[in-house]
């Protein structure tokens, strides 16, 4: 057994956290510094954050990740870090030539108390920031929050460094996509286009964390968001935030700073959540829905009701992000399958009570875990096994131990490909979780059925 | 680039004046930087008696520069107390540390019995909140270790210090004896803040004290044996301690305990009943060796078991310490046995390979360590280079007292240690040593990476991004070699790169077996079809009407 400790009686913790379903803001913030083009994210402590960061993104994405880093030694720590920043960003700038620095602070700079934006003040003043370039930074303290926390914060930023009102409102629309895979910002960008509707994303990975092989390496990939688009942020008609808990801050700056008004959706996970999404666009857009979406749609709906027998009634388990697990919940409340532990790392009372309005008519005791650990998780599963797991890659030492199937989904997939490339948002997203969803369900009934009762077709 | 690789021969290469190289490398940098990075950065030169030219290592990462470099901690926690099953490691600090140092360094290890305790697949922190940096960790990291200990009862925890741990106060050592006398198992700390040092290194040399205070010399009873051995840097990566363990048992060679590959407590507990220790990574463990001869009296020998002809020159060194006949004429049966099959696969590989070109760039002993089986397979490592490495690693152990001892390394403690009283027994007469010295032994020795290394290569320590970037364009190396964080920003460049700390999820590379799947692995990634296709036909041949011309 790979977890041969874990027992199932469960013990209350309160110190010890024990297999996170979490993890720290700056990875969140240097996701999202990379979805604005020509961004070179930037680690303001020790180097062994930055250092985690990228390979962790790297792993996940398959792509490079460049991050500069602080360098901090014992004496920065001591007596703060002006100096170590100061020079690395004359440094980055010189060798690295990006258009953006976007810093981020971790756990030791933050508890020292650096003011980034003062010394990125002392930087211009020595002369370090060339013309036209920028230095923006998000406060990333990984004590509060989790990783979502952190990629609201550097969105935030974007909106508070660059959004500017020039007098004359467009009928862009603004979409801030949430913490999703660069495929899903894709995704969400294409049914925009599809609807005619002028839209700036931000941030945005895509042609980023999935760009071509091309044996040319390009530091700064086509993709990302440019700055001179996050200045108009503030010129847009409207703002659709998809995610709570990972985009609402920044829209909420929007509309504060420059009076563009937001509205604040659940990720468009599902049917139900795109249509919610579609819908919204529409309505702010002032557009109509063109056929191509309504097939996309009725696509999706065909999966459903084809398949509805192998969905009704199955159990799952949940691991993730407080923003993918309330619309992946409600899709698969939506099909009849039955979420019964849900578990995310990141702490919010919200959380729980949005799981629980979501899983209301579900008829099975539902355990929810804000914060919780997949320790936990794992006990609740022996407790109550069920038929599917769904969650980062972490899961599969369960999945194993208990022998149920797990189909990967959310941060981070070390093991696999194609989050980078196929959305799981969208209708089309809706129709391959489906796919991944049934392909696991069906292999296991392949496997177990008695020989009798093999099915050719299902 | 099957195709292509054949133009890359070592005459083209020949053309570049690895002096222009450096000073292309260092002409982008600000003044100051430049200045450092001149002395990081030396073209190799060997003298008549294996002397190099100075290196400078273990200094200060220049801020901004892109380093390959990670911090204190995860050499402590990461590199050598994470491959050790049976201990609980609690990272003290907020979630992210432990989270990213949870089985991401591929240690594999076997536990002899489903029973047995094995905490490898766990992560335990103390996942600080606000509140416990503003008043203090300590209590929440003696309720955490109370709640370990409730679940599951180990028979030793750990604790690690991360950044903000240091810097709030908190005092994880008193922590540790409080609960250590409370619970009744061996509780002790780690003080490896990542700030502490420049490098891994440092967590290292933490990591080495520690255990070395903490565990070594627990345990009287170990494993029995003729010749008893310790392995001392191996961390079983992709099983690489599976294979080096086979071979040394076929070799009748006993090993009582390995730093840390597939270890355990009682092992680490053990280690001083050993006759020999043997040192693979000279940069990670080389302190406990140091110690161990101070306290017990066991010397030590630099080994390695990457490459076939390493494997057996390093078992014919065991040998030759024990001065035992019938060791000797065991192991080169062992040795006739197992070269056969190398040889096999060696000589076609190489057939394929000859004259191809590698660039190491990677931790602390691995860039010198596998430019012995690239040799094999006749590639010329063009240019290497350590993260974290110092310059003994790079010149030689000779040069160690010449090494300036900076701010930065003179805040881990070098640790006085006098022989134990009870424990200490020389293995071997003073006068024995000196004599298997004088026969070509080399005790307590290391000659560093250059002095392999041809002329003319350059040697780069703690190389940049950019630096990485200039010498793949200039050289068109036919596979590079390096970490997860490099993997891709190479391979984008259309060149195959070769993960050296993860193996890139394959191996064992060590012992023979391990020789055999590194050639074969190296032969699939320079001669493979699939970077022949990175432009498409229109690319290749963009005009409407000319098609056949063109092929
Ligand atoms: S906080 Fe310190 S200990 Fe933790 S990863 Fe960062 S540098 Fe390393
Ligand atoms: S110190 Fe903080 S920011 Fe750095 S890795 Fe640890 S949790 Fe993350």
């Amino acid at each position: 057994m790979l977890l041969r400790h874990t027992p199932s009686e469960i013990k209350e913790r309160k110190a010890l956290n024990v297999n996170p379903a979490k993890t720290c803001q700056p990875i969140g913030a240097m996701y999202a510094a990379l979805g604005i083009h020509g961004c070179l994210p930037h680690s303001h402590g020790s180097q062994g954050c930055c250092a985690y960061h990228r390979s962790t993104l790297t792993r996940h994405y398959k792509e490079p990740v460049l991050a500069g880093t602080s360098s901090f030694t014992e004496g920065a720590s001591v007596f703060g870090g002006q100096a170590n920043l100061v020079q690395a960003i004359d440094n980055m700038f010189t060798v690295y030539n990006p258009e953006v620095i976007a810093v981020h602070t971790t756990c030791l700079s933050e508890t020292i108390g650096d003011d980034i934006p003062q010394i990125a003040r002392k930087a211009e003043a020595d002369g370090k920031i060339p013309k036209g370039r920028f230095v923006i930074h998000a406060s990333t303290p990984s004590y509060v929050g989790s990783h979502v926390t952190g990629f609201s914060s550097m969105t935030k930023s974007m909106v508070d460094y660059f959004a500017r009102f020039s007098g004359k409102r467009t009928d862009t629309i603004n979409i801030i996509p949430g913490y999703v895979e660069p495929s899903d910002m894709e995704e969400i960008k294409r049914l925009a286009a599809e609807m005619g509707v002028k839209n700036i994303m931000f941030p945005d990975t895509s042609n980023v964390m999935n760009s071509p092989q091309t044996g040319r390496f390009e530091m700064y990939p086509r993709g990302g968001v440019t700055v001179e688009a996050l200045a108009r942020t503030g010129d847009s008609s409207g703002t659709l935030a998809l995610g709570k808990l990972a985009s609402s801050a920044a829209a909420r700056a929007l509309d504060i700073k420059c009076k563009v008004p937001c509205e604040i959706l659940d990720l468009p996970i599902g049917l139900n959540n795109t249509d919610l999404f579609i819908d919204a666009l529409r309505k702010m857009a002032g557009v109509s829905v063109p056929e191509s979406v309504n097939v996309d749609r009725g696509r999706l709906l065909d999966i459903i009701t084809d398949m509805h027998q192998y969905f009704y009634g199955k159990k799952v388990g949940l691991v993730g992000d407080p923003d993918h697990l309330v619309a992946l919940t409600e899709f698969l409340v939506s099909i009849d399958m039955w979420p019964v532990h849900i578990v995310t790392g990141t702490p919010g009372k919200a959380f729980e009570k949005r799981i629980r309005e979501i899983t209301r008519e579900v008829p099975h005791e539902v355990n929810v875990g804000a914060p919780g650990d997949m320790f936990l998780f794992h006990q609740w599963v022996k407790n109550e096994p069920v038929d599917l797991l769904m969650g980062n890659t972490y899961l599969k030492y369960i999945a194993r131990d208990e022998d149920i199937p797990l189909v990967r989904f959310g941060f981070p997939i070390l093991d696999r490909v194609g989050h980078s490339y196929f959305p799981t948002v969208g209708y089309r997203g809706g129709m391959r979780l489906l796919e991944k969803i049934l392909d696991a369900l069906l292999d296991r009934k392949d496997r177990d059925d008695p020989e009798e009762g093999f099915e050719l077709v299902m | 680039m099957s195709s292509t690789c054949e133009e890359r021969t070592e005459l083209e290469c020949e053309y570049v004046d690895p002096g222009e190289v450096k000073q292309e490398l260092i002409s982008r940098y600000p003044t100051k930087v430049a200045r450092k990075r001149a002395k990081q950065i030396v073209v190799n030169e060997v003298g008549e008696c294996g002397e190099v030219p100075e290196i400078g290592a273990n200094t200060r990462t220049i801020p901004g520069i892109i380093t390959q470099r990670g911090c204190t901690y995860a050499g402590c926690k990461g590199v050598i107390l994470g491959p050790t099953r049976d201990i609980v490691n609690i990272t003290h600090g907020p979630i992210g540390c432990g989270f990213y140092s949870w089985l991401t360094r591929r240690n594999q290890t076997k536990p002899e019995d489903a029973r047995d305790e094995n905490f490898m697949t766990y992560c335990f922190s103390t996942d600080m909140q606000d509140e416990d940096i503003v008043f203090g960790g300590e209590k929440k990291l003696k309720a955490a270790i109370q709640e370990a200990y409730d679940i599951f009862k180990p028979k030793a925890i750990s604790i690690f210090a991360t950044c903000p741990v240091g810097l709030i106060g908190d005092d994880i050592h008193a922590v540790a004896r409080e609960m250590k006398e409370k619970l009744g198992i061996n509780i002790f700390g780690f003080s490896c803040e990542g700030y502490r040092g420049v490098s891994q290194s440092a967590g290292h040399h933490i990591a080495n004290n520690g255990i070395f205070t903490h565990v070594v010399g627990g345990k009287d009873e170990g494993k029995e044996g003729k010749f008893k051995i310790n392995l001392l840097g191996e961390y079983n990566i992709g099983g690489d301690a599976f294979e080096i363990d086979r071979v040394l048992e076929d070799c009748g060679i006993t090993l009582v305990s390995t730093f840390s590959g597939n270890s355990t407590y009682d092992q680490f507990a053990s280690a001083h009943m050993a006759d020999l220790n043997t040192v693979m990574c000279h940069r990670s463990i080389n302190y406990v060796a140091d110690m161990m001869e101070n306290k017990y009296g066991i010397p030590w020998i630099k080994v390695n078991f990457i490459g076939a002809e390493a494997t057996a020159k390093s078992l014919r060194k065991i040998a030759a310490y024990f001065e035992d006949e019938e060791l000797t004429a065991r192991v080169e049966e062992v040795i006739a046995r197992e070269l056969p099959a190398v040889e096999k696969v060696r000589d076609e590989v190489r057939s394929r390979c000859e004259g191809k070109l590698a660039m190491l760039f990677v931790g602390g002993s691995r860039a010198h360590s596998y430019q012995e089986l690239f040799r094999e397979i006749g590639m010329k490592t063009i240019a290497a280079g350590y993260e974290f490495a110092h310059r003994d690693d790079y010149e030689g152990r000779n040069v160690l007292p010449s090494i300036k001892v900076d701010a930065d390394s003179r805040s881990i403690e070098d640790l006085e240690i006098h022989p134990d009283p009870q424990r200490y027994r020389l293995r071997k007469p003073t006068e024995a040593l000196e004599e298997l010295r004088s026969k070509g032994l080399p005790l307590k020795e290391y000659e560093g990476m250059m002095a392999e290394m041809a002329e003319k290569t350059l040697v780069v320590d703690d190389i940049s991004q950019y630096e990485t970037e200039k010498l793949i364009e200039i050289y068109k190396p036919n596979i590079f070699c390096a970490g997860i964080k490099e993997k891709y920003v190479v391979q984008k460049q259309g060149v195959p790169m070769k993960q050296l700390h993860n193996y890139d999820y394959g191996g064992p590379y060590a012992g023979f077996k391990g020789a055999i799947n590194f050639y074969e692995e190296i032969d699939r990634m320079v001669n493979s079809k699939v970077w022949s296709y990175l432009k498409a036909p229109w690319q290749k041949c963009p005009e409407l009407s000319a098609r056949y011309a063109c092929d």
